[in-house]
C-alpha cells in the first residue's frame, strides 16, 4: 500500500498554461490529463460537464480559439497556447450572453446538464451564421445530445439568440 | 373549457421563466461530481465482464502496489456486508427475490456486477489500478431472454430453482369489477371478433445525461452523502435499514441532478460501496461512473412480452380483454422492479369500457442488468399494447381508428368512471381533446392525401397513427400502496417558513432533477400567500433541510407534493389570522385574507402577512395562549390517483423502397388538469414525446448471446438528436382533477406514454395495404424494409388472423437488423 505523498509523482507532470475565458491559468498535470478534467478538476471550472467521455454527447464542448471542440477528446497539453472559452466565459448571471438569455426565455433547458455544451456550440455557430433558418438551427445542434427537452425549445433558443445578438449589435453600432 | 383563465390568481397559469435557469446556464452548478473535499479519495469499480459466473479467486496484490492506490477491497473485506439494494415492493408474498448485495464475492449474476473496488488518490489512478485486479471466473450458462427464462432450463440463480419471480393477476370477475373474460372471448368466437396479438416491449436504457456520482463525507457527527438520485429520502431510509447505521446519523443530499427519468429511482451498489469505503477509511470518497458503466449497470427499463386477446361484437364494441405478460426483471428484483409491470394492470383497459378484463403478469429473473422504472413505468407498456390492438380492431371492422376508439371510450358525462380494473377516473373529456387534435392535425386532409398516395401507388406512402391514452398519476394513496404490499406510503410533505424579512422558504419533500419545481412551487405559494414570486425560495433534496419526503417519480410531485405546499400555506394563513386579529384589535371572523393582506371587512384597516411574520419574530405583542410564529408543516396523502389523458396523432411518410421513415407532423392535445406553468408543461411534453418516439424508432438495449451489452456506448445506444426529430404541435384541454385542490393531474410521463404507439401505428397504417400489421420496435429502416419485402404482395388485402407466437429460439432483443417474428404475412 502506498501511503507516502511523494508517490504522487509516480506520473511525470507537465506544466500546462492556457488562457481560459481571457484569464491565464497554469497547472502541472500528467500528460494524459484530458482537457475536460483539467478544466473541471485542476482549474475548478466546473461549468463544463462530462456526459460520455467518448465524444458523442457534446456536453463537454468548449471553444478553442472560437471553434467548438469536445474537451473530452483532447489532452490538456494540446490546449497550450490556445484561447479556451467555457460556459463561464459566455456570460454571467448578472450579464448573460445572448445564447444564455435565449435559453432562459425559450425554456431551452430542463436539468441543465447538457446545456453548457449547447451554449458554446451555438455561440460559435451564430458567429458563422448570424441569421439561421429553423432547419439550419436544428442542424447546428445535431451534434449535441439532450435527454430532457426534445430539442424543440433549443431550436427556438438558437433563433431567439440570433435575434438578441442582432439587437445588441444594432445598439452598439 | 379552461378554468385557469377564470381564476383571480396572478401567478398560476403564467408562463414564468424558470428560477433554476440562471445558475444552470452560467456554469454555477452543484453536480455531485463537482464536489471536492479535503483528503478525498477516488473509487473505481471492478466489474464482471461475464453475465453469469462463479468467482474462483480475486488477486488484488498488483493493484495494491500501483501508484497512489490506498486500498483495494473485495466483498471478503466486509464480512458484515455493506448494506443491500432492497426490493421495496414484493408483488406477492411468495415472490422469489435473490439477495442483491452491493458487491458479490462468490457468483456474479449479470455483466457489470461489482466484484472489487479500488481506492486511489485520483480517479485516473483508481481506474488504472482496477485493470490490475485479477479475477478468475468459472463461466456459468446464462439466461438472457424473458421467454427463455420461463422454461427454467438455464437458471439465472441456480440456488433459487426457478427463474420465475412472481405471478400477479387481476380478474374483473373475481374482483367484482366486471364480467368473466373467458366467457366474453368464447361468445365472440361464436358471433363476434377475437383478435390475438403479441407485442414486444424492447429493453431500453433511461440514459440521463448526468452520469451517476456519489460523494460520501464520513467526518463530522453525521455521515453526509451527496448523490445523483431522485430519491434522497428513500435512500437514507434504506441505508439505515440495510446497514444498521442509525437513520439520524445519515444525511443524504441530492444536489443538482442531471435528469433521471426513473433511472435514478434506485438505491445503487455504487452508493453503498462508496459509503462503506468512506467509513472504513474515515476519509471523504467519491465515485463517478463512466458512460459505459452507466449503460451497463444503471437499471434498464421496459422489456416485456405481451400477449393480448381482445373480444368484440361484429360492430366493434369491445367485450373483453385478456392480457398475459412476461416481464424480464434482469438479475435482481430492483427497488420497484417487480411492481412496474404490475402498474399495467390498471392501464391496459385504458380509456375504454371493457365489460370483462383479466391481467396476468409473470415476472422472471435473467442474467441481465436489473430492470426498473423508466419514464412512464408500466403505463407506456400497457398503452402501447392496447393502442396497437385497438388499431387492429379498427382494421378488422373496417372503420377509422378514431371511430373505433370513440365507439368504446368513456363519454365525458360518464365521469367519474369506475373502470373494469377497479380504478375511479376522476375527470376527462376525450371528445374535446380528440376534436382539437384532429383540427390541429388536419386529419381529414391527411387522410385524403393518404388515399391519393395509395391510389397512385406512390413509393412513399403516408401513415396516420393514433394514440389515445390515460395514465394514473400522483403516486399514491398510502392505503392503496399498503394493499399492494408496497413498502412505503405515497404521501408528501411541505413546510413553509415565514422569515422576518418578508421572504418565504418552502421546503418540499419532492426532489426535482430538471422539472422546475422551484419555479412552479413558487408560483403556487406566491398566489396562495400573496407574496412576490421572487420572494419565495424553494428548498429540497437535503434530508437535513427537507427532513420528510418521498421524492420524485411517477408524475407525483405536483399532484401530491404541490398539494402539500397548498395545505402548508393554508395553515400559515390560518395561524396568521389570530395574530392579525390581535394586532388589528379586530374579531378574527371579521377578517378576510386576500392578496397577502388581512383586511377588516368594511374598513380600510389591514395588515400584511409578511408584517405579521416580522411581528411574530419580535414577539413583543402577540395573543395570550399562542406560540410566536406562523410557520407551518403539512403532509398530504391523496385519496385517489388523478387520470390525465390525451389524443396524439402522428403522420409518417414511409418509403416502401428503402424502409426509411420520415415524420411529417405530430400533434398532441393532453388534458392534464389545471396547468401551473404552461412553459414547463410544454417542455415536459416535448421531452416525453421524443423519448417515446425514440422507443418506436431507434432505441434498444441489445445483449449478445453471451450476455454482453453490445449497446454499451452512446455510439451504439442511439439517443435521438435534433436532426432526427421535428417540432411538435402541443396543446391542452382542461378537465380539472377532483383529487386535489389545485386540479392538477401530472404531466411528466404523458408524452412518453402516448407517443410510442402513435408512431408505430402510423408506420403500420402506411403499410397495412401490404398485409403488414406489426413491426417490432425499434422500427429501424432495415426492419421496415424487411417487413415490406417479406410481405411480398401489394394487393391491398388486410390480414386479420392472429399473429404467430414469438419464435422461442430468438435471443433476447432480436438484433436490430431482424424484423423479429410475427411481423407480416
Amino acid at each position: 500500500m502506498n501511503t507516502s505523498v511523494a508517490t504522487h509523482d509516480a506520473e511525470a507532470l507537465v506544466p500546462v498554461h492556457v488562457t481560459v475565458n481571457g484569464a491565464p491559468y497554469g497547472a502541472s498535470v500528467p500528460a494524459r490529463r484530458l482537457l475536460s478534467d483539467f478544466l473541471r478538476h485542476d482549474l475548478r471550472l466546473t461549468g463544463t460537464h462530462v456526459g460520455c467521455e467518448h465524444g458523442v454527447c457534446g456536453a463537454c464542448t468548449i471553444l478553442l480559439d472560437g471553434e467548438p471542440v469536445r474537451s473530452c477528446l483532447m489532452f490538456a497539453v494540446q490546449a497550450v497556447g490556445h484561447e479556451v472559452t467555457t460556459v463561464e466565459g459566455c456570460g454571467t448571471i448578472e450579464s448573460m450572453g445572448p445564447v444564455q438569455q435565449a435559453f432562459t426565455e425559450c425554456h431551452g433547458l430542463q436539468c441543465g446538464f447538457c446545456t453548457p455544451g449547447f451554449i458554446t456550440t451555438i455561440t460559435a455557430f451564430l458567429k458563422e451564421n448570424p441569421a439561421p433558418t429553423q432547419d439550419e438551427a436544428r442542424e447546428a445542434i445535431s451534434g449535441n445530445l439532450c435527454r430532457c427537452t426534445g430539442y424543440q425549445n433549443i431550436v427556438k433558443s438558437v433563433l431567439r439568440a440570433a435575434e438578441i445578438a442582432g439587437e445588441q449589435a444594432g445598439k452598439t453600432r | 373549457m379552461t378554468t385557469v383563465d377564470d381564476r383571480p390568481s396572478a401567478e398560476i397559469g403564467n408562463r414564468r421563466l424558470r428560477k433554476e435557469d440562471q445558475r444552470l446556464i452560467t456554469g454555477r452548478t452543484k453536480w455531485t461530481d463537482n464536489i471536492t473535499l479535503p483528503g478525498m479519495v477516488h473509487l473505481a469499480m471492478v466489474r464482471s465482464p461475464f453475465a453469469h459466473a462463479r468467482i474462483t479467486s480475486i488477486d488484488t496484490s498488483a493493484a495494491k502496489e500501483a501508484a497512489n492506490v490506498i486500498a483495494v477491497y473485495t466483498a471478503a473485506d466486509f464480512p458484515d456486508g455493506m448494506g443491500a439494494c432492497a426490493n421495496a415492493w414484493p408483488i406477492t408474498p411468495e415472490q422469489v427475490t435473490p439477495d442483491h448485495l452491493p458487491m458479490v464475492g462468490e457468483r456474479v449474476a449479470c455483466a457489470g456486477e461489482i466484484v472489487a473496488v479500488v481506492v486511489a488518490r485520483t480517479a485516473a489512478q483508481a481506474r488504472d489500478a482496477a485493470e490490475l485486479v485479477d479475477v478468475d471466473y468459472d463461466v456459468l450458462p446464462a439466461v438472457l431472454d424473458g421467454l427463455e427464462a420461463m422454461k427454467d432450463e438455464v437458471l439465472a440463480h441456480p440456488d433459487k430453482g426457478t427463474n420465475k419471480s412472481a405471478f400477479w393477476k387481476l380478474d374483473s370477475a373475481e374482483a367484482g369489477t366486471g364480467g368473466n373474460v373467458e366467457e366474453a372471448i368464447a361468445a365472440a368466437r361464436e358471433d363476434g371478433i377475437v383478435i390475438k396479438r403479441e407485442y414486444r416491449q424492447q429493453r431500453l436504457i433511461p440514459a440521463f445525461m448526468e452520469p451517476r456520482s456519489t460523494v460520501v463525507d464520513p467526518t463530522g457527527e453525521q455521515v453526509t452523502m451527496w448523490t445523483a438520485t431522485q430519491i434522497p429520502h428513500i435512500l437514507r431510509f434504506l441505508i439505515a435499514a440495510t446497514t444498521g447505521m442509525p437513520e439520524s446519523k445519515i444525511r443524504v443530499i441530492a444536489p443538482d441532478v442531471g435528469g433521471g427519468f426513473g433511472g435514478k429511482l434506485q438505491t445503487t451498489p455504487e452508493e453503498f460501496i462508496t459509503l462503506a469505503v468512506a467509513r472504513r477509511l474515515g476519509k471523504p470518497a467519491k465515485y463517478t461512473e463512466t458512460r459505459s458503466e452507466s449503460l451497463v449497470s444503471a437499471h434498464h427499463g421496459r422489456d416485456q412480452y405481451q400477449k393480448l386477446t381482445l373480444s368484440a361484437t361484429k360492430d366493434g364494441t369491445v367485450t373483453g380483454l385478456k392480457v398475459e405478460l412476461v416481464a424480464n426483471l434482469g438479475a435482481y428484483v430492483a427497488i420497484v422492479g417487480g411492481g412496474v409491470p404490475v402498474l399495467g394492470a390498471w392501464m391496459f383497459n385504458a380509456i375504454y369500457k371493457f365489460p370483462a378484463y383479466q391481467f396476468n403478469c409473470q415476472t422472471v429473473l435473467t442474467n441481465t442488468a436489473w430492470v426498473d422504472a423508466y419514464r412512464g413505468a408500466g403505463r407506456p407498456e400497457a398503452t402501447f399494447g392496447i393502442e396497437r390492438i385497438m388499431d387492429e380492431l379498427a382494421a378488422e371492422v373496417g372503420v377509422d381508428p378514431l371511430a373505433i376508439r370513440e365507439k368504446n371510450w368513456i363519454k365525458h358525462e360518464e365521469f367519474p368512471f369506475t373502470s373494469v380494473a377497479g380504478m375511479t377516473y376522476d375527470s376527462g373529456n376525450y371528445e374535446a381533446a380528440t376534436a382539437r387534435a384532429k383540427e390541429l392535425f388536419g386529419y381529414d386532409e391527411l387522410r385524403a392525401e393518404q388515399a391519393a398516395r395509395r391510389e397512385s401507388g406512390d413509393p412513399v406512402q403516408l401513415g396516420i397513427g393514433v394514440s389515445t391514452f390515460t395514465e394514473m398519476c400522483g403516486l399514491a394513496p398510502s392505503r392503496v400502496l399498503g394493499s399492494l404490499s408496497y413498502g412505503a406510503g405515497g404521501w408528501e410533505s411541505a413546510s413553509i417558513r415565514m422569515l422576518p424579512t418578508g421572504k418565504v422558504e418552502v421546503i418540499t419533500g419532492t426532489s426535482p432533477h430538471g422539472q422546475g419545481h422551484e419555479t412552479a412551487w413558487s408560483q403556487i405559494v406566491a398566489d396562495r400567500l400573496g407574496v412576490p414570486f421572487e420572494d419565495v425560495e424553494v428548498l429540497h433534496g437535503d434530508t437535513q433541510v427537507a427532513y420528510k419526503g418521498l421524492d420524485t417519480y411517477g408524475s407525483r410531485s405536483l399532484v401530491v407534493g404541490g398539494e402539500a405546499v397548498v395545505r402548508a400555506a393554508d395553515k400559515v394563513i390560518e395561524k396568521a389570522k389570530a395574530f392579525a386579529a390581535h394586532l388589528l384589535e379586530a374579531n378574527a371572523d371579521d377578517l378576510e385574507f386576500s392578496g397577502g393582506r388581512f383586511g377588516v371587512k368594511g374598513t380600510d384597516q389591514g395588515i400584511g402577512i409578511t408584517d405579521i411574520a416580522l411581528a411574530t419574530f419580535a414577539s413583543h405583542n402577540y395573543p395570550e395562549g399562542l406560540e410566536p410564529g406562523i410557520d407551518a408543516d403539512a403532509t398530504f396523502d391523496p385519496d385517489d390517483f388523478s387520470f390525465p389523458h390525451g389524443t396524439h396523432l402522428c403522420a409518417m411518410e414511409v418509403d416502401t423502397e428503402t424502409g426509411q421513415t420520415r415524420m411529417r407532423k405530430y400533434v398532441c392535445v393532453d388534458d392534464i388538469g389545471n396547468v401551473i406553468n404552461p412553459l414547463i408543461v410544454e417542455g415536459q411534453v416535448h421531452g416525453g414525446l421524443v423519448q417515446g418516439i425514440a422507443q418506436a424508432l431507434w432505441e434498444e438495449a441489445v445483449y449478445d448471446e453471451n450476455g454482453t451489452l453490445v449497446t454499451g456506448s452512446f455510439v451504439d445506444y442511439t439517443l435521438p438528436t435534433a436532426a432526427d426529430t421535428i417540432s411538435f404541435v402541443t396543446e391542452n384541454t382542461t378537465s380539472p382533477s377532483t383529487t386535489n385542490t389545485l386540479g392538477t393531474k401530472g404531466v411528466g410521463e404523458a408524452g412518453t406514454i402516448a407517443s410510442t404507439p402513435a408512431v408505430v401505428n402510423s408506420i403500420v397504417d402506411a403499410l397495412r395495404p401490404l398485409g403488414i400489421h406489426d413491426i417490432v420496435m425499434p422500427c429501424t429502416p432495415e426492419r421496415v424494409w424487411k417487413a415490406i419485402q417479406s410481405a411480398g404482395s401489394h394487393d391491398g388485402e388486410t390480414t386479420t388472423e392472429a399473429q404467430p407466437h414469438f419464435d422461442e429460439a430468438a435471443p433476447n432483443n432480436a438484433d436490430p437488423g431482424s424484423t423479429g417474428e410475427g411481423n407480416a404475412q
